[in-house]
């Protein structure tokens, strides 16, 4: 799957299917600081992302 | 797929053992905002409210609120410090944001009212954020002195952050400033600072800023660098997942503590005028006259 991180706006390809809270743990980010996407749509950390995905993730953290 | 807690519509939030569609969640975001102003009496009938604004997602989201609730009488007033690259991009996103929703905006900059812009009072030694923060305070409360009161868009993470920080470096006077409410002096000079986002978690505005399609850019400004304060984020943010609600609990603790901090730390004199500019401030110059007289050009 592709995964965009927009604070580093960072694409990265993980090999991984499961729910969008252990894809945030592979990736060393914690749930509490960012929003996860897949196009238009925003994904809590229950629901199931496969290996075909295009995943955003987007840091909620203020800075200035 | 996770449905949300209240209806059968695919969730897109959770916090506390329930979970939110999209509507479920707009409703009980702007709900809380409203329970906070009403709790804390944040707004006045008649109040005219000065909204600071920076463009990123905290303060569209406390402009659109506070413009739905209260209308004609939101003026949004931002500062211009002058970062290439960063506050430029901010601010094209607030007019058109502004632009979209019909609310009156002012920019003032530091280029205007100081001489020159942020990136030259840091080139001649100034510390970045302080010296920021400071003279961007000094001109909201220049150009909002004719409104009741100065929202920001404070949440309930840079609260708690504060609280922490404050603690940890024995700042309980700091802390005393603290809350939904400062400024409660009441001085003529001084606006009532609000915040209206003080219950809400920085994930929550976030996710009310996507959902409702601002034009947010969430990248960071490229002068932020508060190791300590970045220290503090984090181990909250680690003990929030954790611990659900450990946030919420800490700034709930501190508002029932916060009376006696206010009566502890309560200034024996009012304050006294700028000798240079003859703003408010503690005595002598006020803090944006001297980081204006040590970062000059000259010096």
């Amino acid at each position: 799957m592709k995964v965009f991180i927009e604070r580093s706006n960072e694409e990265k390809e993980v090999v991984f299917a499961g729910t969008v809270r252990n894809l945030l743990l592979t990736l060393g980010v914690n749930p509490e600081v960012v929003l996860v996407s897949r196009g238009n749509e925003l994904l809590v950390d229950s629901d199931i992302v496969s290996s075909t995905d295009s995943i955003r993730v987007l840091s909620v953290v203020s800075g200035g | 797929m996770a449905s949300c807690s209240f209806c059968s519509e695919k969730a897109v939030f959770s916090s506390a053992g329930h979970t939110y569609c999209n509507l479920h969640f707009i409703s009980s975001f702007e709900s809380k905002v409203k329970a906070t102003i009403e709790r804390f009496g944040l707004v006045s009938d008649a109040d005219r409210v000065a909204v600071a604004v920076s463009g990123g997602k905290d303060s569209q989201t406390i402009l659109y609120i506070l413009h739905s609730l209260y209308g004609d009488r939101v003026h949004a007033i931002a500062i211009d410090e002058g970062i290439p690259g960063y506050r430029d991009e901010k601010l094209d996103d607030l007019r058109k944001f502004c632009t979209r929703y019909s609310v009156p905006l002012s920019i003032y900059s530091f280029e205007e009212s100081f001489g020159k812009p942020l990136t030259r009072f840091l080139s001649n030694g100034a510390p970045a954020c302080r010296s920021c923060g400071v003279l961007r305070r000094s001109l909201l409360n220049k150009y909002a002195a004719d409104f009741d009161v100065i929202a920001t868009g404070h949440n309930l993470d840079d609260e708690c952050q504060n609280i922490v920080l404050n603690l940890l470096k024995g700042n309980l006077s700091l802390s005393a400033r603290l809350g939904p409410v400062s400024g409660v002096a009441a001085h003529k000079g001084l606006t009532l600072r609000i915040k209206p986002l003080y219950l809400c978690t920085e994930k929550e505005v976030a996710t009310y800023a996507f959902l409702k399609g601002f034009p947010v850019r969430f990248n960071e400004c490229p002068h932020a660098s508060d190791g300590f304060r970045s220290k503090v984020r984090d181990a909250l943010n680690e003990l929030e997942a954790a611990v659900p609600g450990t946030k919420l609990r800490i700034v709930e603790n501190f508002l029932a503590l916060l009376p006696v901090l206010e009566d502890a730390c309560r200034a024996v004199d009012g304050p006294v005028t700028c000798n240079r500019c003859g703003s408010l401030c503690a005595g002598g110059k006020c803090s944006a006259c001297r980081v204006v007289e040590v970062f000059s050009d000259a010096s």
